[in-house]
């Protein structure tokens, strides 16, 4: 069971163009959600090399979001399919290594959606808190296989 | 060591009223590599940035964290203070307090903490930054217009009237959009087409503008200044160059039941037809969906009657590309049909009509000479009835936001019934006369005051048809609900401005955002406001909102001065946040493998490669080459490198997993 104090650590990589933006207009409608998040900017979801989540979870991180633009609205053409068919592969070989992959999300928010930013973080923040902290990363970590 | 700055901005209250801004600073000061943190009420001010400015010199800083709104508000603004201390501009980052933290949380620890993780995040990175030169890249210095409306027309005029080559594209086979449908327009009651027509013609004349109608943008790529556009431009059926415009071959044609689009369903026109009367470019068009010809039958009456042999029966749709610098958007509006309000009937009653319709009656080049007239009969209505609002405001049954234009043509319809038919009974139902905008709201009073017509404050809940007549069914909310019943002979439904038909597959093709309603979305509402999402591409008229004739040219306007401000240049300066393959001493001289697997994913072509040769010119390694000017900066080619030989500037590894590090 998970622990009542506990907050959970999220990093989130997210493309500058629709979920950044996403996320800024979140901010400018006011609209509330948890603070457990931390984005990091990127230029496109293409760019989310999956040595950057491995590196997130090392870093004592619960929860990883990768979000960028809607397929079809990527400001570079084609950055987020390259980022969703590395997500299919991976997603199973990740899920082979041991990692929870319940703690990875994968979204598209574009930046006229602020309400689905709020409701995304909210949900991934909640569900982490079920899940409680990764402690499990650092025996794999320590077992080689991460 | 770095020497940083780390500058943390109140933004009055906007970050201070959740966040503690001094303990921000406080704890910034202790951070590693940090050699100066304060905090200030406005950063983004002058005195503010006058402050960065005097500590950078004071403190020999090398690098710049500030800590306030959205990197996308004023990252350039901080960019440039710092080079004015002589900074290298990307030796600046901007951590997000405001959209990312004060404004979506409460005011808590908890917030003032995640405030500091995010500026120790920047800081991380900053100390990786390293320094950049801006990309010079050559501009092609013409533009392209899409759409042919008023705001198409005017962005073309003023572009092409300072110098520069236009190219303008039409989807409908002639220039004009709907303010060539209009009557008369408010509030001087001046004759739509006569103002609109010659500025028709000064396009098609003006020897800077090429002018495509029947033509669709099939394809974009490319960036600011540098953009590849594929035009379709379908097959007319009519040698344009032969064509004389003499209208032989329109009175010839057999099919006559084809519904005018023009009139807006009104009237029946041929299927081989020019829109209107006035039409520019004067030239027919067959439409092939119509034409016997087409439809495997034997008909060649219009090829018989054309003296100069224009018609062309086997033209082919033509894909022709051009370069150009900038695009305008001015795709403009549709409005809600009446099949969209099943109160008023679902479109089931003829003499429920839209607004744009009873636009056509009145006009002098309508299917009634501008005679108002009712659909069912073709009688003079008596009793007409105007409703505002139709499925504007409406969140459960239409659209949210208010169309704009209805309150003033609203008016405008009821007086020229009352100019056109003196006897004439006009009402309008209103939730609230918007009537804001120079002599407006003296126009409405006039309408009320001079002209009679009778204004009642409510809504329709319901319409049906009784004897012939239209049953129009409301309340009067000033005389505290008050069932109102009125046997009208007509209803002019004021009915919502909708984004166009095919707005959101032309924003895709154009990497453009749009808004929750599928309008063209503004860089930002205030001031940029004709400017889209991507840089190069502008925006005028209703493709953006609702909007009206004089606020659309004023808008057109703005775009073109924005878009001869960018073709006036030669040379645009990029962000060098480009991707780069690295380069090490012999024998490995790049960790580049040369699998070029980059090269297939890069979106741009940006990527080939380069020969590594001896000074006999033996090929030793061949690896991957980026080049900057094409080079947009995705990122997708280092996540896919194998042996990471690629990195990109301003989002490099080494900076990326800082950041993780940080937290």
């Amino acid at each position: 069971m998970a622990d009542e104090a506990f907050e959970p650590k999220i990093t989130a990589f997210v493309c500058n163009w629709c979920t950044y933006a996403g996320a800024d207009l979140t901010g400018t409608s006011r609209l509330k959600y948890q603070s457990n998040i931390r984005i990091i900017r990127l230029p496109c979801t293409g760019r989310v090399d999956f040595m950057l989540i491995q590196k997130a979870f090392a870093r004592g991180s619960d929860g990883v979001i990768v979000s960028g633009c809607h397929p079809n609205d990527c400001h570079y053409t084609s950055g987020n399919y390259h980022a969703r068919r590395r997500w299919m592969v991976f997603n199973d070989l990740m899920e082979f290594m041991g990692l929870d992959m319940r703690r990875v999300t994968f979204s598209w928010v574009s930046a006229a959606e602020g309400a689905k930013w709020a409701t995304l973080v909210n949900e991934v923040t909640d569900h982490l808190r079920e899940l409680g902290p990764y402690t499990e990363y650092q025996r794999l970590l320590n077992a080689g296989v991460a | 060591m770095s020497r940083l700055g780390v500058f943390v901005c109140h933004c009055g209250e906007n970050i201070g009223a959740t966040v503690d801004v001094t303990e921000v600073a406080e704890r910034c000061k202790h951070m590693p590599g940090v050699a100066h943190a304060e905090d200030y009420k406005y950063l983004c001010s002058n005195p503010g940035q006058n402050k960065i400015k005097q500590a950078i010199e004071e403190h020999q800083l090398d690098g710049v964290v500030v800590a306030a709104c959205s990197p996308r508000m004023h990252e350039p603004t901080f960019r440039r203070a710092v080079t004015d201390a002589g900074l290298n501009a990307y030796m600046c980052e901007v951590a997000n307090l405001r959209e990312h933290c004060s404004w979506v949380h409460e005011k808590a620890d908890s917030t003032t903490e995640k405030a500091i993780d995010l500026v120790r995040l920047q800081v991380e990175k900053v100390k990786r930054n390293k320094p950049l030169d801006t990309i010079q890249v050559p501009i092609t210095r013409s533009a392209l217009v899409i759409g042919g409306g008023i705001a198409g027309i005017q962005a073309a005029l003023d572009i092409a009237d300072s110098g520069h080559k236009v190219i303008m594209v039409e989807r409908s086979p002639a220039l004009g959009g709907h303010m060539a449908q209009l009557s008369e327009t408010f509030p001087t009651l001046d004759c739509s087409q006569c103002i609109l027509t010659p500025r028709m013609v000064d396009v098609s004349r003006h020897p800077n503008i090429t002018l495509l109608t029947y033509s669709e943008v099939e394809h974009v790529e490319g960036f600011i200044g540098n953009f590849k556009v594929a035009i379709r431009k379908r097959a007319r059926m009519v040698d344009e160059d032969l064509c004389t415009g003499c209208g032989e071959c329109l009175q010839k044609c057999p099919t006559k039941n084809v519904a005018d689009s023009f009139n807006e369903g009104l009237s029946m026109r041929r299927a081989i037809y020019v829109p209107f009367a006035q039409a520019v470019p004067n030239i027919p068009v067959i439409d092939t969906e119509n034409c016997r010809k087409f439809q495997g039958k034997k008909c060649d009456r219009c090829a018989k009657a054309c003296p100069t042999k224009a018609i062309k029966f086997d033209q082919k749709d033509q894909i022709i590309n051009v370069e150009v610098g900038a695009i305008v958007v001015a795709t403009g509006y549709q409005v809600m049909g009446t099949e969209r309000f099943p109160e008023y009937g679902y479109g089931t009653y003829p003499d429920v009509i839209t607004g744009l319709q009873f636009e056509r009656y009145a006009s002098a080049s309508g299917p009634t000479q501008g005679v108002i007239k009712r659909p069912s009969d073709g009688k003079e209505p008596e009793t007409v009835v105007f409703l505002a609002c139709s499925g504007s405001r409406d969140a459960a049954k239409g659209v949210k936001y208010c169309s704009k234009i209805c309150c003033m043509y609203t008016a405008k319809h009821a007086m020229l019934l009352k100019h056109k038919n003196h006897h004439a009974k006009a009402y309008v139902f209103y939730m609230d006369i918007r009537s804001a905008g120079k002599n407006y709201d003296e126009f409405v009073r006039r309408a009320i005051e001079e002209d009679g017509v009778k204004y009642i404050r409510g809504r329709v809940s319901r319409i049906y048809e009784e004897d012939g007549k239209l049953i129009v069914k409301g309340a009067d909310t000033l005389l505290g609900g008050e069932p109102v019943e009125i046997k009208a002979d007509m209803v002019v439904l004021a009915s919502a401005a909708l984004p166009n038909h095919g707005q959101g597959e032309l924003a895709q093709k154009l990497h453009v955002g749009t808004d929750p309603y599928g309008f063209v979305a503004e860089a930002h509402p205030k001031l940029r406001p004709v400017e889209t999402t991507s840089a190069g591409i502008f925006l005028a008229g209703a493709c953006q909102s609702p909007r009206d004739i004089p606020e659309t040219v004023g808008q057109a306007s703005a775009a073109a001065a924005k878009v001869t401000a960018l073709l006036s240049r030669s040379h645009l300066a990029r962000e060098p946040l480009v991707a780069e393959v690295n380069r090490k001493p012999a024998p490995q001289f790049s960790d580049c493998t040369g699998c070029l697997l980059c090269e297939t994913a890069c979106p741009y072509q940006a990527i080939g490669h380069e020969e590594i040769k001896d000074r006999n010119g033996n090929v030793l390694k061949t690896v991957a080459k980026i080049n900057p000017g094409l080079c947009q900066g995705c990122g997708t080619c280092v996540s896919l490198c194998r042996t990471k030989a690629i990195d990109l500037h301003g989002y490099s590894n080494e900076q990326i997993f800082a950041e993780i590090m940080s937290l």
